[in-house]
């Protein structure tokens, strides 16, 4: 117990359980995060397509060629159709929803049975529902299939969106609780003289850099652990390859990022340096490196700086790991470059680390 | 027996030379005190025996031994309390001393710390809930922790109330009588005067007087003195002037 770096990771230990909202960003946070996308994306396949049928007897503007019946028709014919979810609509009450993204798409009756549709072809359900209205109200008015085609649903899990989240949720979440647990309090402690007061006892430096890392690293298999299981059992989030290498990539996320962290932290003297280089290294990660929307969206011009991100590759290999059940050979890639960021963060803070 | 020695110490920031040629001896087992206005050069020439700065030029020996060459053994051999240090404070009494405790090989037991700093009822207590006398305490207890042979303490009772700084000096004055070594900066005359054998009044980076206080007191031309006998703090404006040094 009187070992020093014993000592300085309890001091890290205490830190983090002295402080709830520390322990509410680090277990409670991502859990509720899977949890509400979880539960508006994962079964979002099943929903039906809302469009509205414009009604000729509220709507002003329909020519007297219209036959009154038709829009009720149309709203009859459409929701018949499992998959469609129709209303009658006034125009001003159509042009409010598809603005507002209640509705899909306005099916406008016109002349001889015809009709018109209103959508923005920038919305991609709107061209899904374009088409399927379409499907429906064509075979209704008596257009035959040139053939049956076979359909072969796939709903395993694994391909939904929340399967794609969780493993970006949980690279986030190892890699970025280092910087506010590891970098801010190195932060706080220098602006409190509290590194150099350190620094004037024989405590041995590399101590107290390892135990930033260690007292970060012992509740990474609770952190880890609540949010996979949590996914895996109530969202059945799959975990297809092996657990050992899953623990193997989450803890060298986290290590790389304890080294960004202390690389971020090595240099600043008050709450606004520190508060700053934090958002600096978190902000463009957050965006760019794939946790809640495929970094494959960014152009190619700056997808080498993309991909060379710590967070993209943990990203990365997590997604190999859990969700396509691959190898290691499949994931050498990004641990070559978790290890490179972890490596020059390192030996860069040992070389400028301010030890006042 | 030299417990500190320095020559001709000198140290400049980019615009204001902070040491100018300064030379200390501090004899093993005496409490010697640093006066000085603001920005004098006290902090600085402490941190430099502390080894937490380094001097442009000069030559520094604490306890016979050279910083760059035996760190390590001179700090398992100095205790040092700091002007601005804040404690940890998510962590209690009892554990900050036990951190500081185990960076050196040897040292006082956490209870007999405890009780020489007057802590022990308050051992559980978050540093965040203590009065500024007690962290006070607390900051020199962790000075204390190692059996220290050399104490620095810089400005150890600034902001304190009278009987935290009376608590303090018994304290000091323990360490004393156990054949310890102090250094300490202070703008208190009469502290000066209860605590110190010798005492320096540095101004501009340089050594302007030296002696015990009854010496310096006497050193003072009569006629500066209008209406009482001469104190410490005469001496201090004589030599020091009136003007205000904010920094």
């Amino acid at each position: 117990m009187s070992n020093p770096f014993v000592q300085l990771t309890l001091v890290k230990l205490r830190e983090y359980t002295r402080e709830p909202e520390a322990m509410f960003w680090v277990f409670v946070f991502p859990v509720l995060m899977t949890c509400a996308l979880g539960i508006a994306f994962s079964d979002s396949g099943a929903a039906a397509i809302r469009v509205g049928v414009l009604s000729p007897s509220t709507s002003l503007g329909a020519g007297p060629s219209t036959p009154l019946g038709a829009s009720a028709g149309l709203v009859a014919t459409l929701d018949a159709d499992p998959r469609i979810d129709a209303t009658a609509l006034s125009p001003e009450q159509a042009a409010a929803q598809l603005r507002d993204g209640a509705i899909a798409l306005v099916v406008v009756p016109g002349a001889g049975g015809a009709v018109g549709y209103r959508f923005d072809r920038t919305r991609p359900e709107s061209s899904v529902a374009r088409f399927t209205v379409d499907e429906v109200l064509q075979r209704a008015s008596g257009r035959a299939d040139a053939f049956t085609p076979a359909d072969d649903l796939v709903a395993l899990p694994g391909s939904r969106y929340i399967d794609w989240l969780v493993p970006g949720l949980l690279g986030m979440n190892v890699m970025m609780t280092g910087l506010w647990g590891i970098a801010f309090s190195i932060g706080m402690a220098r602006t409190k003289k509290l590194i150099k007061r350190l620094s004037a006892t024989p405590m041995r430096r590399s101590h107290f850099l390892g135990a930033q890392v260690a007292g970060r690293l012992v509740f990474l298999p609770i952190e880890a652990g609540v949010l996979i299981v949590f996914a895996h059992y109530v969202f059945g989030v799959p975990v297809r390859g092996s657990w050992l290498l899953l623990s193997g990539v989450v803890l060298l996320g986290a290590v790389s990022g304890a080294a960004l962290s202390l690389f971020v932290a090595s240099r600043a003297r008050s709450f606004e340096a520190i508060s700053g280089l934090i958002n600096i290294a978190i902000v463009p990660m957050w965006i760019l490196s794939g946790v809640f929307f495929s970094s494959s969206h960014f152009p190619a011009a700056i997808q080498p700086f993309v991909q060379a991100l710590p967070l993209t590759a943990l990203n990365d290999a997590l997604r190999s790991v859990m969700l396509a059940g691959d190898g290691f050979g499949a994931i050498a890639h990004e641990v070559a470059i978790l290890s490179a960021w972890t490596i020059v963060c390192f030996g860069l803070t040992l070389r400028i680390f301010r030890w006042q | 027996m030299l417990a500190i020695r320095c020559r001709n110490l000198r140290k400049r920031y980019a615009d204001v030379v902070a040491v100018d040629g300064l030379d200390l001896d501090v004899r093993a087992g005496e409490c010697f005190g640093l006066l000085g206005p603001n920005g004098a050069g006290k902090t600085t020439t402490i941190e430099i025996l502390e080894g937490l700065n380094r001097p442009d030029e000069g030559e520094v020996e604490v306890l016979g031994m050279r910083w760059g060459r035996h760190d390590h053994q001179l700090r398992q051999k100095l205790g040092i309390q700091l002007q601005e240090t804040q404690l940890n404070e998510k962590l209690t009494v009892e554990e900050t001393l036990r951190l500081f405790r185990s960076f050196y090989d040897e040292g006082t037991a956490l209870d007999a710390v405890l009780a020489r700093v007057q802590l022990e009822p308050k051992r559980h207590a978050h540093v965040g809930k203590l009065s500024g006398g007690q962290k006070q305490r607390l900051s020199v207890g962790c000075a204390l922790v190692g059996r220290p042979a050399l104490l620095f303490l810089d400005e150890p009772t600034t902001g304190l109330d009278p009987q935290s700084r009376r608590q303090l000096w018994g304290l000091l004055e323990e360490f004393r009588r156990e054949g310890g070594t102090i250094l300490l900066t202070t703008h208190y005359m009469d502290e000066a005067e209860v605590l110190c054998d010798r005492l320096a009044i540095v101004d501009h980076g340089k050594i302007i007087a030296q002696g015990s206080p009854a010496e310096l007191t006497a050193s003072l031309p009569p006629r500066k003195v209008v209406s009482h006998n001469a104190t410490l703090e005469d001496v201090f404006m004589s030599l020091t002037g009136r003007h205000l040094r904010d920094e």
